[in-house]
């Protein structure tokens, strides 16, 4: 590779040839600001196209200014990044930028979080002379899961290259144009009608208030004050590995055992764990994957492989619109989030002697497309919905610190009994690779009546988007995949569907590094960092957890003896299991 | 109209031949030089003559076309791509459908020629849907190169392989813009990414793409049939060759025109154009569309090129040429081109979608009598900002109308802030129509024809204006048989 010597500010150095300005001036400590730039290397994530003009620089001999973000470095390049220039032409960008703004930041939900206003107060901007000229405005949009405020948005395109790059549904794109260009679905048709997975990761990079989740925290409190309510809460792995950034604790940091308590402090009558499901999950679906193999090795030709796991809702939407020849293909265990609801509203309001209607279910997810699952009609009965909330983890931090609790110096507790307890299994669901693994933990055991060697697949992690590896279980050399992100599970699906590969089993998880990413965690701001803590807080999770096999997980396997009898048994089908539709590619 | 002034290069058979005859394009030396190109030269040699003949692209960036495609050629790749970008959008321009109309063939063996040269088997025409028989004749004369072979496999006995589709524009003037148009042609939102990479380096379907617009491709055939030294003979020093020019606006003689590089605005306007109409006083001309400027008197001996027309504030553009005389208001011409540009602007780049707005209303305001000072301040820093940071070349250039308005025309929105007047009497907020009692008959026919009713009077008595009900139509300046009416 050749490299380019440079100067930046009047400091030199030397990179490699073709480096963005922005990268290279990083590498100097020279924080030039950005909007619409966004970068996730190693998940592939890449906001690139210079839509926002924020980053513009001055190059000597170049005739006009520009986009740091997106021009590459030559040779002897020199940079200069806070002439009296390009502070004005930046000022100006700016100032235009909120001429067509709403400046409503005392009531926007993103207020704190949004990046414009972090700019606005980075410049110092008080006014623009530009207000009081037309604004753009939009029709409100907004599903179960995602409200859509168009009038805020900047033209950032991240959501785009979300949507349509990365998770490949392409449900958001520009449309229009001028002044009214904006990002909108195909004929601006209602996000819930359209192809969207509600995954959220359009919330999850939207830099300004455009885009953000359904907030359900008004309901939670409602539910709480409400005397004739039993008021149950779950909360799903990955959320203990994020919740402290958006409560003054550094990425990484695990706060399950004060989240217990928080939620403890909040009123809920059961603080419960989605873990619980999860090694139930893993009961279910391991079991069927080994049905599914058993049968598939005795040589019937019905049989469909490979089992897919079914607990991501956004993954499970994106087959049903995608790929609807393969609707048989994936795992019919419901996720864990519904799992638990149907099992708290039956086996546990039996045990408390009240009628489901008298429970309210409420769940912790890290996710936005959980809001979207829970409100399936598959998964109520008689209009009593097994989960009745869902809050995302964002929305937990605000309902904590709208409750006067002072998070940090809680003490650690533990989750109640019986469907608080759980296994290192059920913790690592929430990364990618980590239902797979979970899975081969139990089959392993149940297929060979022997105890693992080792309990860790270092094979299955990672970050990369598509996995293939090979784990031996008995006899048989077992051929899984992962995939994370929507665009790398098509790829996978697609592989299967031509039977390029024969898979044995395949694991999606929607969101970039799984749930850890999800498009309901604290905002990770483009700093991909973020995310490797929180898998690495997952990990450890794991690692200090005394049982770390979903089969051995005490209170599961009670369940299954006083309650559901035996995996894929006729109760458990009953509960436990749902069907796919068939849904409109458009 | 043919004068000694003109020259006719491109427009070489244009109306001379029968478009939808390949035979008839033969007669006149066609394919010749494709034939001569890929049985007896390299495509370098190709490069290089074209390198020699100083051709410049003229869809109005002014590129060298010999290094455009020696940088094609020279970026290796499995395929490689020709395309002729005949999305023609600047208002009242219409060369590129000429040429397509009269001459289709010398496009397509130009982009044969181009395609031996830069190593490319296949090549697309990016043409506007809005023009019916330019589609239909270019996709006769590609059918019958195809069926004479001079398109397809092995043309002229060579190893060389060259075949041309078409893609219809949807009417986006921004995918004139060559990032936007390769967008728009793999069915993408047209829409321009930051250069570089150029289309030489990374073009359609991310390989190296000699993109040239139509009038370029109509001069490759004549400069390989005479030599590079002949064509570098016409015209400037860094401008060679001719332009064509579609000559609007308040001239007696509209149409194409096409002269020698070097030709003056006066030649153009008063010999070739013969002149203003209806004896009026020449007041300016926009070159460059709405990406260019206004020149006035001072500039009618300033000979036309590139780069004098960039030094002057406007520039070449693809062609369009639109002249004003006195009855034009320079701040609601500045106006028009902005109201173009603002709605067709693709709305990526912040500068463009808002800024382009911004401009607009401030203009509204001056056109509209509640200007200020400041609003003059805003128009230049705006503008100049907007010149500095916007993406593409549509934002880059959308504030030289303004700009050069501003500067030759300095008096005419001071008049509009000022004094609250138009000059030229157009920004109609600012006109009053009045009444000369001295001129009035009384017939009525004003006060007849007024559709708000605001004119009053006796048969044979001096009619007076309400001027709190007109709404400044001027239809009774139009009826009015006697010069009673005046407005100001």
């Amino acid at each position: 590779m050749s490299i380019a010597q440079i100067t930046i500010d009047g400091k030199s150095i030397t990179v490699p040839a073709g480096i963005p300005i922005l990268e290279a001036a990083r590498k100097l400590h020279v924080d030039i600001p950005t909007l619409c730039f966004l970068n996730l290397e190693h998940l592939k994530v890449n906001n690139q196209l210079a839509t926002c003009r924020i980053c513009v620089v001055e190059v000597e001999g170049r005739r006009n200014l520009a986009p740091a973000c997106a021009t590459p470095v030559v040779d002897k390049m020199v940079i200069r990044t806070n002439t009296i220039r390009v502070l004005n032409a930046r000022k100006t960008v700016m100032e235009l930028l909120l001429s067509d703004h709403p400046k409503d930041c005392l009531v926007c939900q993103k207020s704190g979080e949004c990046e414009l206003q972090d700019l606005c107060n980075k410049f110092g901007l008080r006014e623009s002379p530009y207000d009081g000229g037309a604004m753009s405005t939009y029709r409100k949009d907004f599903s179960e899961s995602i409200i859509r405020d168009m009038d805020k948005c900047v033209m950032c395109r991240r959501c785009e290259t979300m949507c349509n790059h990365v998770q490949t549904c392409n449900v958001l794109s520009g449309v229009n144009r001028g002044f009214t260009a904006v990002v909108a679905p195909a004929f601006e048709m209602n996000l819930a009608d359209s192809t969207c997975t509600n995954c959220g990761q359009c919330t999850a990079v939207c830099p300004v208030g455009a885009l953000v989740e359904k907030d359900h925290t008004w309901s939670v409190i409602e539910a709480l004050a409400d005397p004739d309510k039993v008021v149950v809460v779950q909360t799903a792995p990955a959320v203990r590995a994020a919740l402290g950034e958006d409560l003054g604790l550094p990425a990484g940091t695990l706060v399950t055992g004060r989240m217990v308590s928080a939620l403890r402090e909040l009123g809920f009558d059961h603080v419960f764990d989605t873990d619980f499901a999860a090694d139930l999950t893993i009961m279910e679906e391991g079991s069927e994957l080994l049905d599914r193999l058993t049968r598939f090795l005795a040589g019937d030709q019905d049989v469909k492989l490979p089992i897919m796991t079914s607990c991501c809702p956004a993954w499970v939407k994106f087959f049903e619109h995608q790929f609807p020849d393969l609707l048989d293909v994936p795992s019919t265990a419901k996720s864990p989030q519904q799992m638990f609801g149907a099992i708290a509203k039956t086996y546990f309001a039996e045990k408390l002697g009240i009628p489901r209607e008298k429970m309210v279910v409420v769940s912790i997810m890290p996710c936005l497309a959980k809001k979207y699952e829970a409100a399936r009609p598959e998964f109520s009965v008689d209009g009593n919905r097994d989960v009745d909330i869902v809050l995302s983890t964002r929305e937990l931090g605000r309902l904590i610190k709208r409750s006067n609790i002072d998070f940090c110096s809680l003490p650690d507790s533990d989750f109640d009994r019986p469907m608080g307890e759980s296994t290192g299994a059920a913790v690592i669901f929430g990364t990618t690779g980590g239902v797979l693994e979970a899975a081969v933990r139990t089959a392993y055991e149940l297929a060979t009546n022997k105890e693992l060697p080792k309990l860790e697949f270092r094979e299955l992690r990672g970050m990369e988007g598509v996995r293939v590896a090979t784990i031996q279980v008995g006899d048989l050399a077992l051929k899984v995949g992962i995939a994370h992100e929507l665009g790398n599970a098509r790829k996978l699906l697609e592989m299967v569907r031509e039977q390029k590969e024969q898979f044995h089993a395949i694991e999606i998880m929607s969101c970039p590094g799984g749930c850890i990413g999800g498009g309901g965690q604290p905002y990770h701001h483009g700093d991909e960092t973020v995310l490797e803590k929180r898998t690495a807080a997952i990990y450890r999770e794991d690692a200090n957890k005394p049982l770390r096999k979903s089969h051995e997980n005490p209170y599961v396997l009670e369940l299954y003896e006083k309650f559901l009898g035996k995996p894929l048994g006729e109760k458990s089908h009953k509960l436990l299991h749902t069907h796919y539709f068939k849904r409109e590619n458009m | 109209m043919e004068t000694a002034k003109q020259y006719r290069i491109v427009t070489r058979n244009c109306g001379f031949i029968d478009p939808e005859n390949i035979e008839a394009y033969i007669g006149i030396r066609g394919y010749e030089a494709l034939a001569d190109a890929v049985t007896n030269k390299t495509p370098v040699d190709i490069v290089n003559e074209i390198k020699k003949s100083g051709l410049r692209g003229r869809g109005g960036g002014g590129f060298p076309t010999g290094l455009k495609w020696e940088i094609a050629a020279k970026n290796e790749a499995d395929q490689k791509y020709v395309v002729c970008n005949a999305d023609e959008g600047d208002p009242g321009a219409f060369m590129d459908r000429a040429v397509l109309e009269g001459d289709p063939h010398s496009v397509v063996e130009a982009m044969a020629i181009c395609g031996y040269a830069i190593g490319a088997t296949i090549g697309t025409v990016y043409i506007r849907a809005e023009y019916p028989l330019a589609i239909k004749r270019l996709q006769k004369a590609i059918n019958d190169a195809r069926d004479l072979g001079v398109l397809g496999k092995g043309i002229f006995g060579s190893g060389f392989d060259f075949d041309i589709e078409l893609k219809y524009g949807a009417g986006a003037f921004v995918c004139g813009e060559e990032t936007a148009l390769i967008h728009s042609m793999e069915g993408e939102r047209g829409e321009p990414t930051s250069k570089p990479p150029f289309p030489a380096q990374a073009g359609y379907w991310g390989k190296p793409t000699a993109i040239n617009n139509v009038e370029t491709f109509a001069n490759i055939a004549p400069i390989l049939l005479k030599g590079g030294d002949w064509f570098a003979g016409i015209g400037t020093e860094k401008s060679k060759g001719t332009k064509v020019f579609a000559l609007a606006g308040k001239v007696k003689n509209v149409g194409l025109i096409e002269v020698p590089m070097g030709t003056t605005l006066e030649e153009i306007i008063f010999e070739i154009g013969g002149g203003i109409l209806g004896g009026k006083k020449f007041k300016a001309v926009q070159t460059g569309g709405p990406s260019g400027g206004a020149l006035t008197f001072k500039d009618l001996d300033t000979p036309i090129d590139y780069d004098n027309l960039i030094a002057k504030g406007s520039m070449m553009g693809s062609g369009g040429m639109i002249v004003m005389d006195e009855d034009d208001c320079m701040v609601a011409v500045a106006k028009f081109f902005l109201d173009f540009t603002m709605d067709e602007t693709c709305g990526k780049c912040t500068p463009c979608r808002i800024g382009s707005k911004r401009l607009y209303e401030i203009l509204e305001r001056i056109t509209s009598g509640q200007g200020t000072k400041a609003d003059l301040k805003r128009l230049t820093s705006l503008s100049a900002t907007i010149k500095d940071t916007a993406l593409c070349g549509l934002g880059q250039t959308m504030p030289n109308p303004i700009l050069s308005t501003m500067r030759v025309f300095e008096e005419e929105y001071a008049a509009h802030i000022d004094h609250r007047t138009c000059p030229a009497g157009v920004c109609s907020a600012l006109l009053q129509y009045l009444i000369v009692p001295e001129k009035c008959v009384g017939c009525t026919a004003c006060a007849r024809v007024c559709p708000v009713n605001c004119i009053s009077g006796k048969v044979k008595e001096v009619h007076t204006i309400d001027q709190n009900t007109c709404i400044k139509c001027g239809a009774c300046f139009e009826k009015c048989k006697f010069d009673a009416i005046i407005k100001k």
